[in-house]
């Protein structure tokens, strides 16, 4: 065991934890905060994924004394944190995400979300290759990443006040007079 | 059999649409988005215990003896159990019941499940299956299905005949031998598909929790919680009202969560051993060895037609690899020759289907069940057709097109069918008449078609009740409750109800919530395969809203003493249509029907109408609806590397009434992707001992954001007479002709014929150099005898 101190979605923690555990079974299992998936355990999926000092890392390759003195985010944290900036509902990045049918199963999405923070964090106005480049550690099996890229460049285009991207199916049905509402 | 009524394609009122056809948002989109939704492996109760389970190191051997003595020593392990324990076989499909959730006696691939251990962690766990001692006597192994058919000895499953089928079919259809003589071209190859999985993120993963009255609770990852219920009460000898299934939030499923699974008795045995909840949690290899993935096919194909492009007749031989265990085989056998019949109208078809068994891990239904691999078969060999007749590969598929309100040649009936509109969708958005034929070399477009069934008649154990319950039960509040068996495995049945509902109530989305997948809760429905859940549990969906709008309807009619054609529900109230300043909010509405009539509530259910060909078989894949597909495909192939990049798919589909266009496009984006990563990337394969040869998602190579290429998802809505307000499947259908397109874009781009999946680019430049081969072996003839044209 050893004790673990560091801030979890803006909160001081206190913990400890057997020497061998990873950040993700603290996480999951420890601290019982489960929306942080495990599809892998070997750093080939990324479901996994949280923010360390905002950067995305694999919880699921890192040993749980990685997070001493750090300040980390998942995604149970993300609404909170952005209420207490003053922001209504939910982040923006899921709100789009969800808006744009982007979560099926949902299962890779606390994982694709938050890498989708961390890179709009640091580039607020990132080109498609830059989305697919920061999102390719990220495995999803059932979008085909159509919706998540929608829902990425949706939420890039509402922080910017710009018209959200059309998706094809939605260009097709105007085409065809059968302009969809909200 | 009572076959409910059909509720026909039209709104509630006859005219638009408050709810459906709507880019609504997902009922638990949101608690998936922050982190709350619960999946099974969230699920921590007080005392629970860890198990694991030990696998065969070997892919074919009798087991000698086990020694669970020092495993049981360990302190901190509270059971270990081996195939004794639980001997009952169970199986999904009644007849071929030949699996146990611990091998007896023999193991039949590398990973079969031999032994398990319950223990305070998994640590210790892990510890206990290393002291658990297991002596083998190994058996020879099969891993080439040609090899298992042609072979006796020693056989896998013990079986009267003596030899390693799991099953054969052949089926023929008008005289296809008279077509082959007399038709003007007949086209024949073989064609191979290799084995694939699923690949869901989530892990399979169960807990188990027995009460002190011995009530067993379940939760699994299953896309079928039905299924899991009765072979839970089968294998446990327990009555089946003593065990409760619950499917918590699933990720992903894909047919590879459709088998009841060794983990769900395993755990359900050891809490009622210990007296403490049990968790089973899956790796990552261990899922790979679960499998239950595509069937590896041998297939040989003759396709017969006129100089018109008339296909006249179809002829097909395949081998099926089936691995280790029957699964839902036998469907899968009779899948790969029944769903051919579409979308082209031929008058001769004959198939002969044998699945064997193989010392690989089993395989079983995965997205576009048993008909993928064929339709990549038959879509080439067409396209080849076309080519030799040198007819536009779209033109041919129109020409041999099957038709609406019509009959397949082998007896399927067929209602909508928006195929000819899938095909000038794609054709129109790639540009295909300016592109096809056209781009530089390297470059091309390729064209391929599809059908799948919406759910079929074939309820996997005969019987006469509903294929789909709904309960609804109503808060004088004015929420509505609805309870429903049907599985949300990512798919979104559980908004499409929803949706519904409101459709029918005239309420705001936000006033109805679903409860699924619980088996003391939810009436039952047979689970998420087949792509059944939109077309069934959407039908019982408006059979349970209707009753109860009636009841409502009436209440108001009386109160406000109007005829009831006065009286509407929409937009979260009740109104008197000829003066609208009548009305009241739906609560108001539903605690008048409650004073007038009872405690509100309603069931409602859907079963197939009668189906299928009149022959043995002949309802095994009667679908009450087909959905169909056109596919284009883009390519750009490296003819120095053979490397295939593909930057664009278009996919058209029909899938009836999109009930959420944005969701339809989903299920269509998300089935190319995994056509085009089953053709190009990923390989469920075995090295020579029968070891899987990567059971990673790094070695099985799934598409990341980069490697996926752009899709266009376009629907069309042909309005089904019979589905939920006309819709109709749009899961599974996608998929199947992404493959098929590829290939022929392939052979647009630099005239080869890919026949053998996946398309490496070692494949691809071997076929260019046996092509450049051919060309100077051509040129050469044709230059030494100058005039004589080449036969
Ligand atoms: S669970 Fe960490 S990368 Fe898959
Ligand atoms: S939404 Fe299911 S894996 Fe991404």
């Amino acid at each position: 065991m050893r004790v673990i101190r560091f801030v979890l979605n803006g909160d001081p923690v206190e913990t400890a934890a057997p020497a061998h555990w990873t950040l993700l079974e603290l996480l999951r299992y420890g601290l019982k905060l489960t929306g942080s998936k495990q599809g892998c355990d070997k750093g080939d999926c990324g479901a996994c994924t949280v923010l360390v000092g905002g950067k995305p890392i694999l919880a699921c390759l890192s040993l749980a004394a990685r997070a001493e003195g750090q300040e980390i985010t998942t995604i149970e944290g993300l609404m909170p944190l952005h209420k207490s900036r003053g922001g209504s509902g939910a982040d923006p990045v899921q709100e789009a995400f969800d808006a744009c049918g982007a979560l099926q199963c949902g299962f890779c999405q606390p994982g694709m979300m938050l890498s989708t923070r961390a890179l709009l964090n640091q580039h607020p106005q990132p080109s498609r290759e830059q989305i697919q480049a920061a999102l390719s550690g990220n495995l999803c099996r059932c979008t085909g990443y159509t919706q998540i890229l929608q829902a990425v460049e949706t939420a890039i285009a509402q922080s910017t006040g710009a018209p959200a991207p059309q998706p094809a199916w939605a260009r097709d049905r105007e085409l065809q007079g059968q302009e969809p509402q909200s | 059999m009572a076959a409910r009524d059909q509720h026909g394609p039209q709104a509630p009122w006859g005219d638009a649409f408050q709810v459906v056809g709507k880019p609504h948002r997902k009922v638990d989109g949101m608690a998936k988005a922050t982190g709350q939704a619960i999946y099974t492996d969230d699920i921590q109760l007080p005392g629970m215990l860890h198990a694991k389970l030990l696998r065969s190191p070997h892919a074919h051997a009798n087991i000698v003896s086990i020694d669970t003595q020092k495993a049981r020593a360990i302190p901190g392990v509270h059971a270990v159990i081996t195939g004794a324990d639980l001997p009952t076989r169970y199986g999904v499909i009644p007849w071929t019941m030949d699996e146990t959730a611990l091998a007896v006696d023999k193991v039949r691939f590398i990973g079969d499940p031999v032994a398990a251990v319950a223990a305070v962690d998994e640590d210790t766990a892990n510890l206990a299956l290393n002291a658990i001692e297991v002596e083998y006597e190994l058996l020879h192994a099969y891993l080439d299905p040609r090899e298992a058919l042609e072979r006796g000895e020693p056989t896998i499953h013990a079986n009267k005949r003596g030899n390693n089928v799991s099953k054969q079919v052949d089926l023929a259809f008008g005289d296809v031998d008279e077509a082959l003589e007399s038709a003007d071209l007949v086209v024949e190859g073989d064609y191979s598909f290799h084995g694939s999985t699923h690949g869901a993120i989530e892990p399979h993963c169960a807990v188990a929790q027995v009460d002190a009255q011995g009530l067993l609770t379940l939760w699994s990852s299953t896309q079928i919680t039905h299924y899991v219920h009765r072979a839970l009460a089968h294998v446990l000898d327990l009555p089946a009202h003593r065990i409760r299934v619950i499917q918590p939030s699933l990720g992903g499923a894909f047919g590879g969560k459709s088998d009841p699974f060794a983990l769900e008795f395993v755990t359900a045995k050891m809490a009622q051993m210990t007296g403490r909840p049990v968790k089973m949690l899956w790796t990552r290899e261990e899922v790979f060895y679960a499998h239950r993935g595509r069937h590896p096919m041998q297939m040989h194909y003759k396709t017969a037609a006129d100089k018109d492009g008339k296909v006249r007749a179809v002829d097909a031989k395949i081998l099926i690899d089936g691995g280790s265990y029957s699964s839902f085989g036998l469907v899968t056998t009779y899948y790969s020759g029944q769903l051919l019949t579409g979308p082209y109208a031929f008058p001769a078809y004959r198939f002969d289907s044998t699945r064997v068994f193989t010392n690989k891990p089993p395989c079983g239904p995965k997205r576009g069940h048993g008909s993928v691999q064929p339709r990549f078969a038959f879509e080439v060999q067409l396209d080849e057709v076309a080519e030799k007749l040198g007819i536009d590969p779209i033109e041919i598929r129109r020409r041999n097109y099957l038709g609406e309100h019509t009959q397949t040649v082998n007896g399927q009936r067929i209602t909508s069918n928006g195929f000819l509109e899938c095909l000038d969708k794609v054709e129109r958005a790639s540009a295909w008449k300016e592109r096809h034929g056209k781009l530089p070399s390297g470059r091309g477009l390729g064209v391929a078609g599809s059908m799948y069934i919406s759910g079929t008649n074939y309820p996997i154990y005969p019987n006469d009740m509903p294929q789909a319950g709904i309960q609804l039960k109503v808060d004088r509040s004015g929420l509505v409750m609805v309870f429903t068996g049907g599985n949300d495995i990512g798919q979104g049945s559980n908004s499409v109800v929803a949706y519904l509902v409101a459709e029918e109530l005239g309420l705001e989305l936000d006033a109805v919530r679903v409860i699924a997948a619980d088996t003391d809760l939810c009436p039952v429905d047979l689970g998420a395969y087949s792509s059944r859940v939109t077309f069934m549990v959407g039908n019982a969906a408006i059979d349970a809203a209707r009753k109860l709008r009636k009841l409502v309807v009436q209440a108001l009619a009386e109160k406000w003493e109007v005829p009831e054609q006065r009286v509407r529900l929409v937009g979260g109230f009740a109104v008197d249509l000829e003066d609208p300043e009548r009305h009241v909010p739906s609560r108001e509405a539903f605690q008048l029907a409650e004073a007038r009539f009872d405690t509100l509530g309603s069931t409602g259910s859907y079963n197939t109408p009668t189906l299928g060909g009149d022959y043995r078989g002949g309802t095994i894949g009667a679908s009450p609806a087909y959905s169909f597909t056109a596919h284009i495909v883009e390519v750009e192939v490296d003819e120095e590397t053979g490397r295939i990049r593909v930057p664009k798919v278009w996919c058209a589909h029909d899938c009836g009434r999109a009930l959420n266009p944005m969701l339809v496009a989903g299920q269509i984006e998300g089935s190319v992707y995994m056509g085009i990563a089953e053709a190009l990337l990923e390989n469920h394969d075995m090295n020579r001992f029968g070891l899987h040869a990567g059971p990673s998602l790094l070695d099985y190579r799934m598409p990341t954001t980069i490697d996926t290429p752009e899709i266009e998802a376009l629907i069309v809505e042909s309005v089904d007479p019979e589905g939920p307000y006309g819709a109709k499947e749009a899961g599974e259908g996608p998929l199947h002709s992404a493959i098929p397109a590829l290939s022929n874009a392939i052979f647009d781009a630099c005239g080869i014929r890919l026949r053998h999946l996946p398309f490496t680019p070692a494949k691809v430049l071997a076929a260019l150099r046996e092509k450049r081969a051919r060309e100077a072996a051509d040129a050469s003839v044709s230059t030494s005898t100058s005039s004589t044209p080449a036969v």
